[in-house]
């Protein structure tokens, strides 16, 4: 037993001297690695972004001005997936990585070794992904919810890339999932009870619990795809006996908790921010609590009302649109808490704040949209077209995307422990609030006017509203380069931040020194009521 | 109360400021269904008004008023058990008010009962098949594929764009108004979706499967929509026309084309007789080249490597002229390769033929005749 205790010991010495890029590929710091999170996940957006700017420059104008649309529905499959699996989850979980051991007063991870082997899968994972872009035939054109038989039969053979690489983000979000759970149930510290913890600590297991529930649901989707295209298999293919609708079903039994995995952390990291920021305790805490947990529970019950138009039975048209409806009444509780934790609060407009503000307006306006996308006969008439695009836009980059950048903001400085550059990242705040809206609220109209998704040319109809969006687009991608500059500038230097950076905030991680030292907690905190 | 009379104001002044039928808002369409839609989607919308409307002043009314630079102090309370229902139980409530109307219109949308025109619509990549089934109880007997008309020189932006861009197709789907029209819905490839936002019908053509939609339009008039399902390279190039004709109009129209049918295959039983010369074959072949193999194979003849397979020099285009013709008429199950030997004349398939054992340099002078092409169809019988 000595020896053993004492190998580790050793191997934790040598870890601390590993310099450059060894530091980085043996860490188990769950800092280092929350880092690594990030940045991969910022890399990841702008590679999405680029291609959002090639989709949103075919569209500027009708005709096929600059791609062919076989290459068009590449950009448009890719951008998805890159954006969801490679931008909005590894962000949030760099963001549970660096903060919940922390919030929790835990030394590091619960699984440190699993911690560093689920972020190194994913730059492979991508690699591969955006290899076959450049490979013969193309990367995936299916779109990134890859419905079969476009996926199997009428696919080309870079699909088993495809597949490989989606088994790749799933093993990686599986363990850091197990990795979140183990943490919190096991190392909060002494006197931390459930209803103590950090909302986002809260979402974050929620999540989490959602990710283990539904991800092998993926990998088994894009197993089938695999077996079907490749190994004479006929799951989806109505002349072996088969059913493509039940691709839809098992693919929509990921997506749509996949939906919320990429949200409740966001209504974590808005719960702290708000309060922090009005100086005031956030209103219904336990409420929150158990809106997180019902979104949660129905988000396994509303899958197909992405599938109104297939043809379903009444009966079940019926229920899916009555339970979806339902989703808006704890998402409501949620907005009016926030609102109810400004009221009569002392209010300040320092950026993260401002980030938190824009999501609950517009994550509302998402939401709205949802509700309305609920209701099954007007569904019929919204179903694949911009309406729909502007509606998930609205959730996950005015909504998701935002929340990443205020909880960037709000705990830069102590992870830097310099505070970033504020004219410049208001800079950043109001270009990116007036452009994102520009990008995406002409959306509805050219949707509700009738212009399909994933067209790279359309009527004549709907060509103004393309160009304005398209400025909105470019505009809003040159604006996150603000951010990067944002970022860079703060890990370099700027004024140093105390402690506690901002006057309001509560919690554990504003205890700790700024910049956060690399081990903190390694004797747990005392709770104080 | 202010609220309320607000609301007032904003449904009665609804019509005004909806901008339906522009280019902002939906279409109230020409069915009595898409209307019910119509107002559902207002109802909802203008629900969603309010309730952001109320739930943003009251946020902007705390940003403005209890700002710190304004010398706010902050409360003490974080809860209060009677708000906290209130604003569950509201909402609640206001979700069963939307639910009713909703279902009302979803059963209304889902009976296809009683129809008096049966139309099966079958997607394949990228046009759209339409046999009519029955009507009043009789046999239909006419069907005919409708393609994109829109010439590839708009597309390119080689040539002005024509008003109904990327809308319009060789043959239109013709139905007649006033009667009840049964749509169904079924691929021979992947999953598409007919969508005509005029009468709030938007279904999924799976292959495999059948899939029911209905609608009685009220005026007579063409109606375009679109492929709304991601259906592989051409998604965006996949328009639905629709024609209402009143109901005699209609009839005539189904007789004509009855006939024009009967003509057809008339004609090409002429056919089998004659010898074509190759100018002619050349030239016909190279324009249904075009409309019907250019998409996948390119107008090159060179296909999309990884993809769609080329044409120039392919074993296929300049080996055995059987095996050539084969592959046209039957496709090659599995792959994107559709069987032609319905979809077009005997007279085409023998120029598509001739046409790519000719084009691109597969310079084989053969000549397919149509009779040459007939006998491979026989073949299979």
């Amino acid at each position: 037993m000595t020896a053993v205790t004492e190998d580790n010991h050793d191997s934790h010495q040598e870890h601390h001297e590993a310099t450059g890029i060894k530091r980085w590929l043996y860490t188990t710091n769950h800092k280092d690695i929350g880092s690594m999170y990030l940045i991969f996940s910022l890399i990841m957006f702008l590679i999405g972004g680029a291609m959002a700017m090639v989709i949103r420059a075919e569209l500027f104008q009708p005709g096929l001005q600059l791609v062919e649309p076989h290459f068009f529905n590449q950009m448009t499959t890719v951008h998805g997936l890159i954006m969801v699996f490679g931008a909005v989850m590894p962000a949030f979980v760099g963001l549970a990585n660096w903060m919940i051991p922390m919030m929790v007063g835990a030394p590091d991870m619960a699984l440190p070794r699993m911690n560093n082997w689920s972020f190194w899968i994913l730059p492979f994972a991508f690699s591969i992904l955006l290899a076959s872009l450049f490979m013969e035939g193309g990367g995936p054109s299916f779109g990134w919810t890859f419905y079969a038989p476009l996926s199997t039969t009428y696919s080309n053979d870079n699909t088993a890339l495809f597949v490989f690489s989606v088994h790749m983000m799933g093993m990686s979000s599986i363990m850091g999932a197990i990795n979140v759970i183990v943490t919190i149930v096991n190392l909060r510290a002494p006197g931390m009870t459930w209803m103590k913890l950090p909302l986002f600590v809260w979402t974050w297991l929620i999540t989490a619990f959602l990710l283990i529930a539904v991800m092998p649901v993926l990998a088994g989707t894009v197993t089938m795809v695999l077996t079907d295209k490749y190994f004479g298999t006929s799951f989806f293919d109505a002349m072996g006996g088969g059913d493509p609708v039940m691709f839809q079903h098992i693919f929509w039994f990921f997506g749509h908790p996949e939906v919320y995995i990429m949200i409740l952390p966001a209504f974590g990291i808005i719960s702290t921010i708000v309060p922090t920021f009005s100086r005031k305790k956030l209103f219904g805490y336990a409420s929150m609590v158990y809106a997180t947990s019902s979104i949660a529970f129905l988000s396994f019950i509303v899958w197909a009302h992405h599938m109104f138009t297939t043809g379903m039975p009444l009966a079940g048209e019926l229920f899916f649109m009555y339970s979806t409806m339902l989703i808006s009444v704890p998402t409501g509780v949620k907005v009016f808490n926030w609102v109810a934790t400004m009221w009569r609060g002392s209010i300040s407009f320092e950026v993260p704040m401002l980030f938190s503000i824009a999501f609950i307006v517009l994550f509302t306006i998402g939401g709205f949209s949802g509700l309305m996308l609920a209701i099954t006969p007007a569904d019929f008439q919204y179903h694949d077209t911009y309406f729909v695009v502007a509606h998930f836009h609205y959730v996950l980059v005015t909504g998701a995307i935002f929340s990443i950048m205020a909880g960037v903001y709000y705990w830069l400085p102590k992870w830097t422990g310099y505070m970033f550059d504020i004219t410049l990242a208001k800079w950043h705040f109001w270009l990116s609030l007036i452009s994102v809206n520009v990008l995406f609220f002409p959306m509805h109209f050219v949707g509700l006017a009738g212009m399909p998704r994933r067209i790279p040319d359309y009527a004549l109809q709907f060509a103004d509203f393309n160009a304005i969006i398209s400025i909105g687009g470019f505009a809003f991608g040159l604006s996150q380069l603000l951010f990067v500059a944002v970022v860079y500038k703060c890990i370099k230097g700027g004024d140093k931040v105390p402690a506690k950076v901002w006057e309001g905030a509560e919690g554990l991680e504003w205890e700790v020194d700024s910049p956060a030292p690399y081990h903190t907690f390694s004797t747990p905190p005392e709770i104080k009521d | 109360m202010g609220v309320v009379r607000f609301t007032l104001w904003l449904i009665l002044l609804a019509p005004q400021l909806s901008f339906a039928n522009s280019s902002l808002n939906m279409r109230t369409g020409v069915t009595d269904i898409s209307e019910n839609v119509y107002q559902l989607h207002m109802i909802i919308f203008l629900i969603c008004c309010v309730i952001g409307i109320i739930v943003f002043a009251l946020m902007f009314w705390a940003i403005f008023h209890h700002r710190k630079s304004k010398g706010a102090k902050p409360a003490q309370f974080h809860e209060s058990t009677r708000i906290e229902i209130l604003w569950t139980a509201i909402p609640f409530v206001i979700l069963i008010v939307m639910a009713i109307p909703a279902t009302k219109t979803l059963i209304a949308m889902e009976d296809t009962s009683k129809a008096d025109l049966t139309i099966k619509i079958t997607g394949s990549q990228w046009k759209w098949h339409y046999e009519y089934l029955s009507y009043n109880g009789e046999k239909g007997d006419v069907d005919f594929y409708s393609i994109l008309s829109t010439p590839q020189d708009q597309i390119k932006n080689k040539a002005a764009k024509g008003e109904n861009y990327l809308l319009e197709v060789d043959k239109p789907l013709v139905i007649p108004t006033d009667k009840k029209v049964r749509f169904l819905m079924t691929s021979d490839d992947v999953i598409h979706s007919w969508w005509v936002p005029d009468f709030a019908v938007k279904k999924d053509a799976n292959p495999g499967f059948i899939n029911e939609a209905w609608a009685r339009v009220n005026e007579a008039g063409t109606y375009r929509g679109q492929c709304a399902e991601l259906c592989g390279k051409d998604h965006g190039f996949m328009p639905v026309v629709v024609v209402a004709k009143a109901p005699e109009e209609f009839d005539a129209w189904l007789n004509d084309a009855k006939q024009s049918k009967q003509n057809a295959a008339q004609a090409d039983q002429a056919l089998l007789s004659q010898t074509l010369s190759k100018d002619e074959l050349m030239t016909l072949g190279e324009q249904v080249y075009m409309a019907s193999c250019a998409a996948c194979h390119q107008p090159t003849g060179l296909g999309l490597p990884g993809v769609f397979p080329g044409l120039k020099g392919s074993p296929i285009a300049v080996g055995d002229v059987n095996a050539h013709i084969d592959m046209v008429l039957h496709g090659t199950p599995g792959t994107a390769m559709q069987a032609f030997a319905k979809q077009l004349t005997l007279k085409q398939l023998a120029a598509i033929v001739t046409y790519e054992r000719n084009a691109w340099g597969n310079d084989t002078g053969d000549l397919v005749q149509p009779n040459q092409v007939k006998a491979r169809m026989k073949g299979d019988e």
